[in-house]
């Protein structure tokens, strides 16, 4: 049962970077490769300054600037410099890993005897709840898990309807029209660079706010974190919009990438539990997106084809 | 009568000292004046689409300049200039957001060159203009608000794409064959609802168009352009007169003198070499 509530609860912490992965992707249609060195750049700074004895809230606030301004980096390069989208994240990333060894000091930082906002939850909710496990429909959990998944709900809820109310905002409607058309953006005024710039910023943001999260709730900051995260978020976004069946709507296709994330990670509990072996993670989580990918198209030649034979 | 627009000496070339080098736009000079709808005509390849996106401010021209109400705007970047000039392209599709509604897509048009804030980009007040304003284009887009743009039609997508960009009055029109992508029957509302517009507002505007039958009936002044350059310029009677086939003529006379010139060259070629 502690397996189900931690699969769900990584879920939702990871679901932040599936938004950011979709900020991304679908409305600015910038393959962003910033996000694996920018969720591993959240994790090192709020590790980091952590264990320094700063407060758990205030570092996870930095780290998000943190990631804020990676993104944005990675916009610049792309925008006023004239780099290819995909290369500018690439550089970024690479240069990341230098900057987040950098900050950590060395390749991992355990904050398992630290104050972080995991263990405050968990102590809140022991506060709360005693430290007795509960029933909870039949199961009895622990309630410093039940409260971690709670917070983790709540976080994502709250970032999902930020997220939302931004893109229905002036300039958030014309931000998710930049990804559409930006011709059309311009001929109506709007900087379409800084918008590049500011969407990239955002979602990278939103990452790092993931990563740091990530490593308070796994009680540890790892260089290695963010290996093949983009393509996490990718699987989460995809799964999500089969889940709300390619809808237009942000709120949907929004709750669709929280889903997305929650139900990927639940399979790859599974999948492990039923002993897959941990290295061959990324191979498959790769298979699935490239599958997902193209198994639509296909699908749509192949029943073409057969229409018209 | 002031000029609206007052273009001088401007010239643009595209890959400048490479093989695939274009000399697009050669010195054109043009004043137009304040309420004016000229209509642009020319051969393929002449710089009329070339002239509209040096107006827009899609790229900077490399010499001569561009006057708009009154500023030197030449080396204003595209997006500052989308506040005096309303857009209008050939393609359909570059002209809506086909993902965002109608709603949301006029939404951003009616803040063209405005800043745009945090505050929401529909609300009631909008959606009821909205409403009144599309119901005059007779298409009954005015129930379907919130379906996405990119399930319209071409002609409905450049009418609405014509609403969005006279939303706000425009000191200036830009219209680039924007009806040519249509079947017949749209592309007669669209230039109805063009005259209409621009009428009604006054506004000031240039719209290229390879109909003669269009030139001559839309407007009041008639530009044709010849390798980047201005050829001809009718306006008053001289433009009232003009029937199609007196365009047709200026046109099979331009390219008499350009087999002339060919000729020539052969000639002196043969002579020479
Ligand atoms: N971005 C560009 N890069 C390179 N060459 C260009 C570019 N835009 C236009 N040209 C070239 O400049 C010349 C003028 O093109 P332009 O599109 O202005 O012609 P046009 O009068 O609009 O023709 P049409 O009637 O076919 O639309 C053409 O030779 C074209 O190939
Ligand atoms: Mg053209």
């Amino acid at each position: 049962m502690t397996l189900l509530l931690g699969a769900l609860t990584i879920g939702l912490i990871l679901s932040l970077l599936a938004m950011g992965v979709m900020i991304s992707f679908r409305i600015f249609s910038v393959p962003d490769i910033t996000t694996d060195g920018s969720i591993t750049l959240g994790a090192a700074v709020a590790a980091t300054l952590i264990v320094n004895g700063v407060d758990p809230v205030t570092a996870t606030l930095v780290a998000t600037v943190a990631g804020f301004v990676a993104g944005a980096t990675t916009g610049v390069l792309h925008t006023q410099f004239k780099i290819d989208a995909l290369l500018s994240g690439i550089l970024v990333m690479t240069a990341l890993y230098s900057i987040n060894l950098r900050v950590m000091g060395r390749s991992n930082i355990p904050l398992l005897s630290n104050r972080t906002l995991g263990s405050m939850v968990s102590d809140f909710g022991t506060a709360v709840f005693g430290s007795e496990r509960i029933n909870l429909l039949g199961w009895m959990v622990s309630p410093a898990d039940l409260a971690l998944l709670l917070a983790a709900l709540i976080a994502a809820a709250v970032a999902a309807v930020i997220v939302l109310w931004f893109f229905r905002t002036e300039v958030g409607t014309a931000m998710r029209a930049t990804g559409d058309n930006a011709q059309m953006v311009r001929a109506l005024g709007a900087n379409v660079e800084l918008y590049r710039i500011f969407g990239l910023a955002t979602a990278n943001g939103l990452i790092a706010l993931s990563g740091a999260l990530f490593a308070q709730y796994q009680g540890f900051a790892d260089a290695q974190m963010g290996i093949g995260m983009v393509v996490w978020g990718l699987a989460s976004v995809i799964i999500g919009e089969a889940l709300t069946g390619g809808t237009r709507s942000l709120g949907l296709t929004l709750v669709g990438a929280i889903f997305g994330s929650v139900l990927f990670r639940l399979l790859v509990a599974i999948a492990l539990r039923w002993g897959l072996n941990p290295n061959d993670l990324k191979l498959i989580t790769a298979v699935f997106v490239f599958a997902a990918l193209v198994l639509p198209g296909l699908a749509g030649r192949l029943r073409r084809g057969l229409a018209v034979k | 009568m002031t000029a609206m627009l007052s273009l001088k000496g401007l010239r643009k070339t595209f890959n400048p000292d490479t093989v695939n080098e274009v000399r697009a736009l050669q010195g054109v000079n043009l004043e137009v004046s304040d309420g004016s709808f000229v209509q642009l005509l020319g051969m393929n390849g002449s710089g009329k689409s070339t002239l509209l996106n040096a107006v827009a401010g899609s790229f900077f021209v490399d010499r001569g300049s561009i006057e708009l109400n009154g500023a030197d705007i030449t080396r204003w970047p595209e997006h500052r200039r989308a506040k005096l000039i309303g857009r209008v392209f050939q393609n359909p599709f570059s002209g809506t957001s086909p993902n965002l509604s109608i709603a949301e897509n006029f939404a951003l048009a009616a803040r063209r060159g405005e800043f745009r804030g945090l505050g929401w980009a529909l609300n009631r007040s909008l959606m009821k203009e909205l409403r009144d304003r599309i119901a005059t284009l007779r298409m009954g887009l005015e129930d379907r608000l919130d379906n996405a743009i990119g399930s319209l039609s071409g002609g409905q997508r450049q009418a609405l794409t014509l609403l969005m960009a006279t939303w706000r009055k425009p000191k200036l029109l830009l219209l680039d064959e924007h009806t040519a992508a249509l079947d017949p029957k749209s592309a007669d509302q669209v230039i109805q609802l063009t005259e209409e517009v621009v009428k009604r507002e006054k506004l000031t505007a240039l719209m290229v168009t390879h109909s003669m039958q269009q030139a001559v009936s839309l407007g009041d002044r008639i530009v044709m352009l010849h390798r980047g350059q201005v050829a001809h310029d009718f306006s008053g009677p001289a433009k009232s007169r003009l029937r199609p086939e007196d365009l047709v003529d200026r046109f099979h006379e331009i390219r008499r003198r350009e087999l002339l010139d060919e000729r020539a060259a052969e000639l002196l070629r043969n002579s020479y070499a």
